[in-house]
């Protein structure tokens, strides 16, 4: 970002030396974005002013031992500027823009979705903007909080390091909508991290012999912290028997997932839901 | 001096010419196998000329002159002949075309004849073989083929509820504040990996969960690494893989590089990708029956039947298997497409051959269902 200028600066300079003697120009020590600004000049008679800075080019004629105007739509972006007053020789300064006070603030939560009970799981990272988009890199404390509902479940202020403030934390043991926010000053930005049930627990059948095969079904599917199993969650049946296997792959419908298979004879059925098994059930042939 | 290159040009041109004309034909050709060719002999005085001429007039869709060639003693009718070669209900036969056929006598005497038939379709996903057995009659002093019966699934009118669940996929416009909307890809794992080589090259495969609470589609990618960390070849699964995979769901995937072999490889790396995409819980496809036994050819074939479960037709039908040797380790991985739709409540059968070398290795498998309906992406 810097080397531009810095590429330009020396250039400049560089036409000065040869033109002339460059002399400092007395600019401020640093401007805030968006704000206006003036450089004092010394002497009389006509001079080109040129402006340097990031994003930011301007050239225009000044009467010297007048103040020079610098708009606040000039000085916008943050970082170094390069002022140059040129008659017979030039004179140069430097200042610095910095931004302005937070009037945003860009967070990233990541995931999106996380499974309930697994450390470290969810962390968000938040960086407050002027109102310019310019990162505020000044020392800011940033709050972060997860909330169920009204229900505050986590809060942590962070002091923001160049710029950036980050929190890593666990997912909770409830499965739901979980709110997270990040808060400086009276800036705030809200996102949503989805908690959701873990792998199956305990993942039982019942099943019942009927005129086609066999009817079976799981009991209620709920993780090891007692969240149900979203529907659509794939449960895959295997019944087997002397003369083959059947299999479906059912998905869980208000917490049960449930098959008709075809088999005559004695029959083991099994269930299995990602990688996680169930029990067995065996059930006798058609009488 | 000058007229030497296009000379040469105009003479291998045409040689090419000949060699196209007359070798290509022959070039899958077997010794005592007939191959399948666009001649037609008016009177069939052989039983396998009266079958050449029935499938010449099948690849010509010259349903006319085909009944011709059918025995009036068969069971079926012009429609139904039609239905049975041209498919039904937009399944994967009715967007194929029957490319050549080789067939042998299986059993021949003056007045009847068996013929196997190896039939080559081109289709939508690659080429796929069918073997079918014929009966011929000889009436008078031409031979003529007997059709057995079609029968094509037919389903009652009903209503059939459906209750399963969707998942719509709302995405973020352009103008959203960065990672205001961000939503994370399905989380996919590859919970096993085998490499093997195979007559035709290596072949990576083993099986792939989705573990999240949403669908994804899955790409498997490998990349094969030599001795100086070199890839040697990269590949994906292509269609050896149930790309939509619901929560929870397993599937087998395979992933082939032909003409390498293993000894050149140190290392394999594994890549799978996964996207959110929106997707349905239905249809809901049994694999009923499910057995491995020998064919008429005494190969290893894993039999069994797709049950539609649901109300919607299934167009086109895609198994993809796995199989496990005695540790639960994915041996091979096979796939075979059903040309025929899969209508609501019915059945159809499948077949998925298992290679000879893994044939006597295999103890259990595992079959998913791919399914393609018209209008639904």
């Amino acid at each position: 970002m810097r080397r531009p200028l810095l590429i330009c600066a020396v250039l400049c300079l560089a036409a000065c030396s040869i033109a002339g003697v460059a002399q400092d120009l007395r600019v401020p020590a640093s401007v805030t974005a968006g704000e206006e600004a003036t450089i004092p000049t010394t002497g009389s008679g006509k001079a080109t002013f040129y402006l340097v800075g990031p994003g930011v080019s301007r050239k225009n004629d000044v009467s010297l031992g007048e103040e020079i105007h610098l708009q606040g739509q000039d000085l916008r972006n943050a970082g170094d500027y390069l002022a140059l007053v040129c008659s017979d020789t030039c004179h140069t300064g430097t200042f610095y823009v910095i931004a302005a006070k937070p009037s945003s603030l860009t967070f990233l939560v990541h995931p999106s979705r996380v499974p309930v009970g697994q450390g470290d799981a969810i962390s968000g990272v938040a960086f407050p903007f002027d109102q310019f988009k310019n990162l505020v890199l000044a020392p800011a404390t940033v709050t972060f909080q997860l909330a169920v509902g009204d229900k505050p479940l986590f809060s942590r202020p962070v002091r923001a390091q160049n710029g950036v403030a980050w929190f890593r934390t666990a997912s909770g043991k409830s499965a739901g909508l979980v709110q997270v926010i990040a808060s400086l000053d009276d800036v705030t930005a809200k996102r949503a991290v989805q908690q959701v049930a873990s792998e199956p627990c305990n993942l039982r059948i019942t099943g019942q012999r009927i005129p086609i095969g066999v009817l079976v079904q799981t009991e209620p599917v709920h993780d090891c912290a007692g969240n149900v199993v979203p529907d659509g969650t794939i449960v895959t049946f295997s019944a087997t028997e002397a003369n083959g296997k059947s299999t479906v792959d059912a998905p869980i419908k208000q917490g049960i997932a449930r098959a008709q298979m075809e088999a005559s004879g004695t029959t083991v059925v099994s269930a299995a839901s990602g990688v996680v098994m169930g029990n067995e059930l065996r059930i006798g042939g058609k009488p | 001096m000058k007229f030497t290159l296009p000379i040469i040009l105009v003479v291998a041109t045409a040689a090419l010419m000949v060699l196209a004309l007359f070798g290509a034909g022959q070039a899958h050709g077997t010794v005592g196998i007939a191959a399948g060719s666009a001649v037609y002999t008016p009177k069939a005085s052989t039983p396998e000329q009266a079958l050449k001429n029935l499938l010449v007039d099948v690849q010509r869709r010259n349903w006319d002159r085909a009944m011709t060639a059918v025995s009036k003693t068969s069971d079926t009718n012009k429609q139904m002949f039609i239905q049975d070669w041209t498919g039904t209900n937009g399944s994967l036969r009715s967007f194929s075309s029957l490319e050549g056929f080789e067939s042998r006598p299986l059993h021949i005497t003056n007045d009847e004849a068996q013929m196997r038939v190896r039939l080559h379709w081109t289709t939508p996903v690659g080429p796929l073989e069918d073997v079918r057995d014929f009966r011929l009659v000889r009436e008078g002093d031409v031979w003529k083929t007997v059709l057995p019966k079609v029968q094509l699934p037919s389903v009652p009118s009903q209503v059939i509820p459906v209750t399963y669940l969707r998942w719509d996929l709302v995405s973020g416009g352009a103008a959203d504040e960065w990672g205001s909307k961000n939503v994370d890809a399905p989380h996919v794992r590859i919970i096993s990996m085998n490499a093997v080589d195979s007559a035709e090259g290596a072949v990576v495969m083993g099986e792939v969960v989705n573990e999240d609470t949403v669908p994804a589609f899955v790409n498997v990618n490998a990349t094969l690494v030599d001795g100086a960390g070199s890839a040697i070849d990269d590949e994906t699964s292509f269609d050896k893989i149930d790309h939509v995979l619901l929560p929870k769901q397993v599937s087998p995937y395979r992933i082939d590089f032909p003409n390498i072999n293993l000894k050149n490889v140190k290392n394999v790396r594994m890549d799978v990708k996964a996207t959110l995409v929106p997707a349905s819980a239905d249809p809901v496809i049994g694999v009923m029956n499910q057995k491995i036994e020998s064919d008429v050819q005494g190969k290893s074939v894993l039999h069994g039947d797709l049950l539609n479960q649901s109300g919607q037709t299934v167009n086109i039908s895609h198994v993809v298997v796995s199989f496990y040797d005695n540790n639960a380790k994915v041996v091979w991985v096979a796939d075979g497409y059903e040309d025929h739709a899969l209508l609501p409540q019915s059945s159809a059968p499948f077949a998925v051959e298992i290679p000879k070398s893994v044939a006597s290795k295999v103890q259990n498998f595992h079959v998913v269902v791919n399914q393609y309906s018209l209008g639904r992406s």
